[in-house]
């Protein structure tokens, strides 16, 4: 069995398979990937490059859109 | 959503500001704004209310970037959460960072020239001053000041909060403003369709009344119909 890892995705704690990669987490949240943007631990990730980032214990991601607000 | 979408499309407006927000990944099925109003036909204004500092303005426009690809963008550092007075210190700073990055940046900002004129310095795309404190409906306070503010910069001039009923649209686009920026007085009005509706007639009024060049204001009164002929 794989080990897991704890990560904080959008302020909740979730475990993951150790070495996930982002874009398989992504597809899995089923994020509509065109209208969103992704931070990792406060630096944002170029949507090309998902499948190049592994994740590790105690990630933070943030997956923003837009909503109506003035 | 859809009430919003059908009143902005009443309203006539050419611009919908935007918020950046964390995408609900337990409920999928909840719809996206872009489902409601399409970014190909009404321009999406990203932006920043509800931030107290520069740090914080800087992550969420930079994230809108990379949602959309949008480099028109609104700024807006709140410097007080009673009356949301922006912080034009922080708002100055984060102008100039955000416009060195290639962004456009159309500010929200006090009704004081002399910060206007600092922040078309360092690169501001718009001006968007207030009218009166953010949802307060007290319409326009201080109308010389945005006189002043028109006289000196050719930049678009937005009022930017504070608006209250149709006719204070109206007041702004006499001063010579290029538009009006409103949610609360349409969103809390009784019959939100029929006031926005009201603000697109107020606009156009206002635009057409300033473009005709209005009569000088005289003290006395001066008769309108001639006086030869008279009997």
């Amino acid at each position: 069995m794989k080990k897991k890892i704890k990560i904080k995705i959008n302020g909740k704690i979730i475990k993951i398979d150790d070495k996930t990669k982002l874009s398989d987490l992504i597809k899995n949240l089923k994020v509509p990937l065109k209208k969103v943007a992704i931070e990792l631990n406060r630096e944002i990730v170029d949507k090309k490059n998902l499948n190049k980032i592994d994740l590790k214990i105690n990630d933070k991601i943030e997956i923003v859109h837009f909503i109506g607000g003035g | 959503m859809t009430e919003c979408a059908r009143a902005i499309k009443i309203s006539g407006a050419d611009i919908v500001t935007v918020a950046v927000r964390r995408v609900n990944i337990t409920d999928k099925k909840k719809p996206l704004l872009m489902d409601y109003l399409d970014p190909k036909k009404i321009t999406y204004l990203p932006n920043t209310a509800g931030c107290f500092n520069s740090i914080e303005a800087l992550r969420t426009l930079r994230l809108a970037r990379e949602i959309g690809g949008w480099k028109l963008v609104k700024l807006e550092v709140l410097g007080d959460k009673n009356n949301l007075f922006p912080e034009m210190i922080e708002t100055l700073r984060s102008t100039e960072i955000l416009t060195r990055e290639g962004f456009k940046v159309m500010v929200y900002c006090n009704d004081d020239p002399l910060m206007a004129k600092r922040l078309e310095d360092v690169g501001a795309a718009a001006i968007m001053p207030l009218a009166a404190p953010i949802g307060s409906g007290l319409g326009i306070l201080n109308k010389i000041n945005i006189q002043i503010i028109r006289n000196q910069t050719k930049l678009p001039l937005i009022i930017d909060a504070g608006l209250g009923q149709a006719s204070d649209a109206t007041i702004a686009m006499e001063l010579g403003c290029d538009g009006v920026l409103v949610n609360t007085a349409i969103a809390k009005a009784k019959k939100p369709f029929e006031m926005a509706k009201a603000f697109k007639n107020a606009v156009i009024a206002g635009r057409q009344s300033f473009l005709s060049g209005r009569i000088e204001k005289k003290v006395m009164g001066s008769a309108s119909s001639p006086k030869k002929g008279i009997i």
